[in-house]
């Protein structure tokens, strides 16, 4: 196993909501980062996924739990600690028309960074853009360019350039590839692959599409409802996962070569809210397999294999 | 000169009155080479007379020649005015910025006071602060300024609010940008042609905030060449020397006309849209 390099351990976000109530986003989240591997996180809207990537680029503070980074706790960071220590964990944004200054210039975009740290001199500054630029396969003139100027797949690669230029450990993608078109999507993820083997990066990747997770993740954690219900490695998703949430999941990708006779698999009727959240099992009401044990107790994840984990009543820990 | 001629020619209306405004600047700034007469010297046995070739604007009832205190009063009037839409400009928008940006209690403290501000009328706070500090131009632009902030800080404010939430402020955040860094780089652009061209039409405005102070004998003090206090001296007069109140009345008039259509010029030269 690789170094690990940032852990989440028991994480919990609780909102304050009207009428005295709490909104759980993230309920006891157990995660862990590794160098040069990337850890998926698959899951519907609204099931805390951003929340809980928000927590680890110290944008948000958890409830209660620990973030460790390198065995070090990062949420007492403060003021100019935690500026130097933001060095180290840098993000791809979702929306590639929200995430930059439209008044500013590529190559100001990409050297912000750099210039923050007083890494390059300003006069350095195109040079330095035009090598970025290069580096996510870009043409180095781009760096006169202004954002509105670029269509989304490629201001898609500027962010993942201004987040490369820190040289940080991890990167976190935040459903980066979800506001793009489906060829472009292929070329972001082949360029993250690229990017990981060159530099050793570990990626944190918040998607909602299980397919394309699973195609390049080395681990995937499966998220319900601020719990993660499932945790395995991308390459065994689609033989081998066992949450019922999961195996709904893949039950309802589209592919160009599916059985059109078979009728299409969808989840029936709505997640619950998250400001209500039923005693037991998150997803018993949804589940075709649900026992009365579901509706008391709530599963815990429990290793079924190695590296495989899963939070679900129907499954037995497996010592060792 | 090719880029000046061809932003002339875009901006026909703004070039103007930016002459225009120009032109009473340099008024204000040339007055003693302008005016006929030291507007402040009295001659009483020259009082109230009819405009005529001597005095073109007549004289005042302490004889004072009413063309060159006119003439002065550009200088009173016009510098106050700027003066007063500076410091507001300034306040207001940095509150503004920092109420938006922090929120919280911050946010909130500003923004009641500024409250507190508006739920007055205005002209009546600035009585009683100019009352309480004393009638003179500097405690007028004082208390214009206590009541006036608010607009700018709240216009800011929503500004601010508007992209606070953006990705790219986060972005910004996680690429180890300082807090101050961001207020000027990231707030302040955002917020400043909306502020700019606010201030500008202000200007028309103060001027006849302040003029009004003075004529409610709050602002500038006889002798001193205003145009307010200039009305107010003339009221007594009004229908045996009418010249008294029209004169000064005409200087109010066609200046906060100027800096208004400057104002509204600025919006269509400074708007991204067209």
């Amino acid at each position: 196993m690789s170094e690990l390099i940032l852990e989440a351990k028991h994480v919990t976000k609780k909102y304050p909501a009207s009428g005295g109530r709490t909104l759980i986003a993230n309920n006891d989240i157990n995660l862990s980062i590794y160098k040069g591997r990337t850890l998926g996180i698959v899951g519907e809207s609204g099931c805390g996924k951003s929340t809980f990537m928000r927590m680890a680029i110290s944008l948000e503070t958890p409830t209660e739990g620990d973030i460790l980074f390198h065995g070090k706790s990062i949420l007492g960071l403060k003021g100019e600690e935690l500026r130097q220590h933001r060095q180290n964990i840098q993000m791809v944004f979702q929306d590639p028309t929200a995430a930059f200054n439209p008044k500013m210039k590529i190559m100001d975009i990409i050297c912000e960074p750099l210039l923050n740290f007083k890494r390059i001199k300003k006069s350095e500054k195109e040079e330095v853009a035009r090598k970025y630029l290069e580096l996510v396969e870009l043409p180095g003139d781009f760096a006169t360019r202004y954002p509105h100027n670029m269509s989304g797949g490629q201001r898609q690669r500027v962010g993942i350039a201004r987040a490369l230029t820190l040289e940080p450990e991890i990167i976190l993608c935040d459903e980066a590839t979800s506001a793009l078109d489906v060829s472009v999507q292929k070329n972001i993820i082949e360029l993250l692959v690229k990017l990981q083997k060159e530099k050793d990066i570990a990626f944190g990747f918040i998607c909602h599409d299980m397919a394309l997770v699973q195609s390049f993740a080395h681990q995937v954690a499966v998220m319900y409802l601020g719990n993660i219900v499932e945790v395995l490695p991308g390459s065994s998703v689609a033989e081998d996962s066992k949450h019922p949430y999961t195996q709904a999941l893949i039950g309802s990708i589209f592919d160009l070569n599916m059985d059109f006779s078979k009728p299409i698999e969808s989840i029936d009727s709505e997640a619950p809210s998250p400001l209500d959240v039923p005693v037991g099992c998150p997803f018993q009401n949804r589940c075709d397999r649900c026992m009365e044990i579901c509706k008391k107790e709530r599963p815990t994840l429990k290793n079924v294999t190695e590296n495989h984990q899963v939070a679900c009543h129907l499954y037995q820990e497996v010592e060792g | 000169m090719q880029k000046l001629k061809e932003f002339v020619k875009k901006n026909p209306s703004f070039t103007v009155f930016a002459l225009l405004a120009l032109a009473i600047v340099l008024i204000a700034i040339f007055a003693p080479f302008i005016a006929t007469h030291d507007p402040y010297e009295a001659v009483l046995a020259d009082a109230v007379q009819a405009p005529s070739a001597e005095h073109w604007f007549g004289t005042d009832k302490m004889g004072h020649d009413l063309f060159s205190r006119a003439i002065y009063g550009a200088r009173t009037s016009l510098s106050a005015a700027l003066i007063l839409v500076a410091i507001i400009v300034v306040v207001g928008t940095t509150l503004g910025i920092i109420a938006g940006y922090f929120g919280g209690i911050v946010d909130a403290v500003i923004m009641r006071i500024s409250d507190m501000m508006i739920s007055f009328p205005g002209m009546v706070l600035a009585i009683a602060v100019a009352g309480i500090l004393g009638a003179n131009i500097r405690n007028a632009i004082i208390a214009i300024s206590i009541v006036s902030w608010t607009k700018y800080a709240r216009l800011s404010r929503s500004l601010v609010l508007k992209i606070r939430n953006c990705d790219y402020i986060a972005a910004a955040q996680l690429t180890g940008s300082k807090t101050g860094y961001i207020l000027t780089k990231y707030m302040l652009p955002n917020v400043l042609p909306t502020i700019l061209i606010t201030g500008a039409t202000d200007i028309g405005s103060m001027m006849l905030e302040i003029a009004g102070l003075s004529f409610l004998g709050f602002g500038a003090q006889s002798p001193t060449a205003e145009w307010g206090l200039m009305l107010n001296e003339g009221r007594a007069y009004m229908t045996a020397a009418p010249w008294l109140m029209i004169f000064p009345g005409l200087a109010i008039f066609i200046t906060v006309v100027i800096f208004n259509l400057l104002g509204d010029s600025l919006r269509d030269v400074l708007d991204p849209r067209s």
